[in-house]
């Protein structure tokens, strides 16, 4: 099945090649025909025409005029419920447009559906959300396998090409592991790059918005439409966005990667080792110099995060108390029975795991030993990157330790679970930009994905070196 | 001074300290637009922010932060350059996010002292830990309905300042000092409306009583007191609590305790076990707060006087006793309102001592006795000046003056009306004065001859029936001169 670009439609609506409803209806066929996989916690059709209707009156240019986006329930969106995939905000209506969403619709974008996720963006598979699994679009019959999480509802929205684009977000590597599961491009910039203001939070220090899209050149148009400061969120970065696309240059003659000792683990499998491999060596090939870097604190990084994400999470998700909105538990002879049965029976059992777990770290006798331990590693896991950068202009690495893995396997082994973190954690910690691009294959053909990490805010290098691995391997 | 109270058989000192909180005087909250203003109708003043919907953040009020700094360096405190917020986790209904933003390890201000200043003309120092910013709760009403709480959000976000004392207070009347003058120099900077009833202004108090010069015994914390008059009552029933626990063999549990008005008792809320563990840590919503020295210098330049520096000037230019001055200087209403009245004519400034008694005495009595507050006197301090100018050149006499106050009050007029409207003038005319008192002379022989018989005491008899006859215009002085010659003449 070819899947159109972006960028290729943008031309054909501009030429009249196709009209936006032709365009969308197309999209909205294909949505009906994998209800299947779960992609969608909220679509409606009605409401896609309703949106073709008002494009259809409205006369301006705008950059992405009719163009099908998914967006990941975790966006807060006046038109469309927001359930973060859980229980406790089922039927919750924001009445206000998130900060990233809003930049969409003021380009002219139509939002295809909101995608499933885990439960408030907490886990690697899309198998803990209260809606059900996602099911990866590259699933052999009778095999299902995983789309990766958290964003794995957006990732295989974009692999099954219900969609010219998908937000997600990531806060460990919830974009870039499911677009490595689902052979999709997925970027997560750099934190402070895109406002957070209108996103459920998880870990407010490491939520960062991002975009999955077809290809790399589809993603930098995208990501440029959704960057910018923003007032409201205190940690939105005042930064010039540059054009992306415009800018793109695959020519990296006399740049330098960086490739990360660390990142090399006992157990990777072959395959992952080797299209590792090849993208150093295309990238030799074209002129760019190799340099193994070191990023000594590399190991430390999934036991931080695991302390740091809950710790925060267990804090944000506090307000979720059956008092002023989403579900109230039924049983309720007091405040603190409320309270109780309506976080009991609201949330699911990972989501349960990590307020338990960040409680736990941020008790008094604890949070010495670890929450304040945690912020003091986390700070030598920036330091590492601030050196190697001094030494390297991006860095490359695997994305995921495996290839999408069967759909029911790790569900009760959540460290196995949290393994899938281990390459995409570091630069989270760290807030740098990263990207994952299709690269390679395994023996059953599924997809792998190459990750291309930046300095802050050069999200330009990272899309240049994705550009050109990406068009070698085409 | 003796600051100790007797107990069955010993003498046991108060230790205690107080927590203050100011609402900081701001038209919106701490973190988000919402208007602050008091009395409005229920959850109409509630942002998203406010009600903690999914995804939306703080954003920190500069203007409460200058708020913030104005106050610590009106208590002489440290302004700390990097502050913190964390937030401080627990569940409660009218706290929306679940967690309050406030600061813990890293305050926006930090040590300081103010000082108290007694009657008999002797002060003290007491000293502030820090001050910090932090959010305020919403309302939970739950005598609305029999069986339902219900949840105001409006004053959810609002913006206080948490002034933390040192245990440097001995006694309640201390206490009561203590807080009086914080909301006096809260006031001036306006930085706080002080309106303890509307809660503006409310305070956690920590007292401990041990023997003298023993170490501190253990303390208990009474909650959210809203009146010097209440925060007095609980600290003087909650010492008598602990010295006769301690007194019959028993020790005191940390507690917090909850002060009932109507009994005048406290009682405990929770113990040291049931204590909450709030879970504090830097709010990774918001960035530290970091302030130039250059934004502190720009902030102290713009600070008005103060009540000490003001008391001190007052005490140097009109020669003031220091209780007087410290008076005056109490509320900033009281100095400004003196400050006018002294400048309306240049001859008052020779007599600062009687425009002190005439604001801080008659007219504070009658402004009480009619309910009414400084701020919405019926007399304008040009008219009291007048008032006064005419009692220091002998136009009228202080009697009288008291009179002519009292009209003034009730009918808006200026004392210069009253008196030639009612021809209140004082007689001064010798002539004048010497006819009515012979009157009296010649009608009271009887009484003439008990005096010069060395019955003293009538000389105020004769005053009396002379001032009588001059409807109380004549001059004293003028009387009491003429009087003596006349009697002596008799002699």
């Amino acid at each position: 099945m070819p899947k159109s670009s972006l960028k290729q439609t943008l031309q054909d609506l501009d030429t009249k090649k196709i009209s936006i409803r032709e365009l969308n209806q197309d999209y909205l066929k294909r949505i009906k025909e994998n209800e299947n996989l779960n992609v969608f916690i909220y679509f409606s059709e009605d409401n896609v025409l309703k949106q073709i209707d008002n494009l259809e009156n409205d006369n301006s240019a705008k950059k992405l005029k009719g163009i099908p986006i998914a967006i990941k329930d975790l966006f807060c969106t006046k038109s469309m419920p927001t359930t973060a995939a859980s229980k406790i905000l089922e039927n919750f209506n924001p009445t206000y447009e998130s900060f990233v969403t809003q930049k969409l619709l003021d380009e002219g974008s139509i939002f295809v559906g909101k995608t499933n996720l885990d439960e408030f963006a907490m886990g690697s598979a899309t198998n803990t959300s209260f809606f059900g699994n996602t099911i990866n679009p590259l699933s052999k019959e009778n095999e299902p396998l995983a789309p990766g999480g958290s964003s794995g509802g957006s990732a295989a929205a974009v692999a099954a090409d219900l969609c010219l684009g998908a937000t997600g977000t990531d806060t460990g590597g919830s974009i870039r592991q499911p677009a490595s599961f689902c052979g999709v491009v997925g970027i997560k910039p750099t934190y402070g790059l895109c406002s957070r203001w209108g996103i459920a939070a998880f870990a407010s220090s490491l939520d960062q918005a991002g975009i999955f899209s077809h290809n790399v050149e589809d993603a930098s148009i995208l990501l440029q439409s959704i960057a910018g400061f923003d007032q409201r969120d205190s940690t939105s970065a005042k930064v010039d966005i540059p054009n992306y696309f415009e800018n793109l240059d695959d020519n990296l003659n006399g740049k330098t990667v960086g490739i990360p000792k660390e990142y090399s683990i006992d157990g990777t499998p072959m395959e992952i080792s080797q299209i590792w491999e090849d993208a150093i060596k295309v990238l030799e090939k074209k002129g760019v110099k190799i340099k193994n870097i070191s990023l000594p604190h590399t190991k430390y990084a999934l036991p931080t995060y695991y302390i740091i994400a809950p710790a925060e999470a267990s804090s944000n998700l506090a307000r979720y108390d059956g008092v002023k909105y989403g579900f109230r538990s039924d049983e309720i002879d007091s405040l603190d029975e409320m309270y109780e049965n309506t976080r009991a029976q609201g949330f699911g059992r990972e989501v349960k795991r990590r307020i338990l777990i960040g409680t736990y770290v941020l008790s008094a006798g604890y949070y010495d030993a670890y929450y304040l331990k945690a912020q003091k590693v986390r700070k030598l896991i920036a330091d590492d990157f601030n050196k190697a950068f001094k030494e390297c202009d991006f860095i490359v690495t695997p994305t995921a330790p495996s290839a999408a893995f069967p759909l029911n396997e790790k569900q009760n082994d959540p460290i196995k679970m949290y393994l899938n973190d281990v390459f995409t954690v570091p630069a989270s910690l760290a807030g740098l930009p990263g990207i994952s691009i299709p690269f390679g294959k395994d023996k059953n053909n599924l997809p792998l994905g190459i990750q291309i990490l930046g300095k802050h805010f050069d999200e330009q290098q990272v899309f240049n070196a994705a550009v050109s691995l990406e068009r070698s391997y085409e | 001074m003796n600051n100790l109270i007797k107990g069955e058989k010993h003498d046991w000192e108060m230790v205690i300290g107080l927590e203050i909180h100011a609402q900081v005087k701001s038209n919106s909250k701490l973190f988000s637009s919402s208007s602050t203003k008091f009395g409005s109708s229920p959850n109409s003043q509630v942002s998203l922010v406010d009600a903690a919907m999914p995804g939306m953040l703080p954003v920190i009020n500069k203007y409460c932060v200058e708020q913030a700094i104005k106050t610590g360096v009106g208590l002489n405190a440290k302004i700390n350059n990097y502050s913190v917020f964390d937030r401080k986790n627990y569940f409660y209904a009218d706290l929306p996010q679940g967690y309050q933003i406030s600061q813990y390890k890293y305050p926006i201000v930090g040590e300081g002292k103010v000082t108290i200043d007694f009657k008999d003309g002797t002060s003290k120092d007491i000293r502030i830990v820090r001050l910090h910013l932090e959010q305020d709760a919403g309302k939970s009403l739950h005598d609305q309905n029999p069986s339902k709480t219900y949840v105001d959000l409006n004053r959810s976000g609002v913006a206080l300042m948490e002034i933390v004392s040192e245990p440097d207070i001995r006694t309640p009347d201390e206490a009561g000092m203590y807080i009086s003058k914080i909301r006096s120099i809260l006031m001036y900077l306006d930085t706080c409306d002080g309106n303890m009833q509307e809660g503006s202004l409310r305070a956690d108090v920590n007292i401990s009583v041990r023997k003298p010069g023993d170490e501190y015994g253990t303390r208990c914390e009474i909650k959210n007191l809203n009146s010097i008059k209440f925060i007095k009552q609980a600290i003087n029933y909650e010492a008598k609590r602990q010295i006769e626990i301690l007194e019959s063999g028993g020790s005191i549990e940390q507690n917090t305790m909850l002060f009932n008005t109507s009994t005048c008792k406290t009682r405990p809320m929770r113990n040291k076990e049931e204590a909450h563990d709030y879970r504090y840590f830097p709010d990774p919503d918001l960035l530290p707060l970091e302030i130039s020295k250059e934004e502190i210098g720009k902030i102290k330049s713009s600070i008005p006087e103060l009540p000490d520096e003001l008391k001190n000037k007052f005490i140097e230019t009109y020669k003031l006793s220091n209780y007087d001055a410290s008076v005056l200087t109490a509320e900033k209403q009281t100095s400004d309102y003196f400050n006018e009245t002294i400048n309306s004519d240049s001859e008052l400034k020779n007599h600062a001592k009687i425009v002190v008694n005439w604001i801080t005495s008659e007219l504070f009595s009658l402004l009480n006795k009619n309910n009414q507050d400084l701020n919405n006197s019926p007399i304008s301090p040009e008219n009291l000046g007048q008032l006064i100018k005419l009692i220091s050149t002998n136009e009228i006499s202080g009697k009288i003056a008291k009179d002519v106050l009292e009209d003034m009050f009730s009918s808006g007029k200026t004392a210069r009306q009253i008196v030639d409207e009612k021809g209140l003038q004082q007689v001064t005319d010798q002539g004048e004065i010497a006819k009515v008192i012979d009157e009296v002379i010649a009608e009271n022989s009887k009484m003439v001859e008990q005096y010069l018989a060395g019955k003293d005491k009538l000389l105020g008899f004769f005053v009396g029936q002379a001032m009588k006859l001059t409807k109380g215009k004549a001059n004293p002085k003028m009387l009491n001169d003429i009087l003596k010659q006349k009697l002596i003449k008799k002699n």
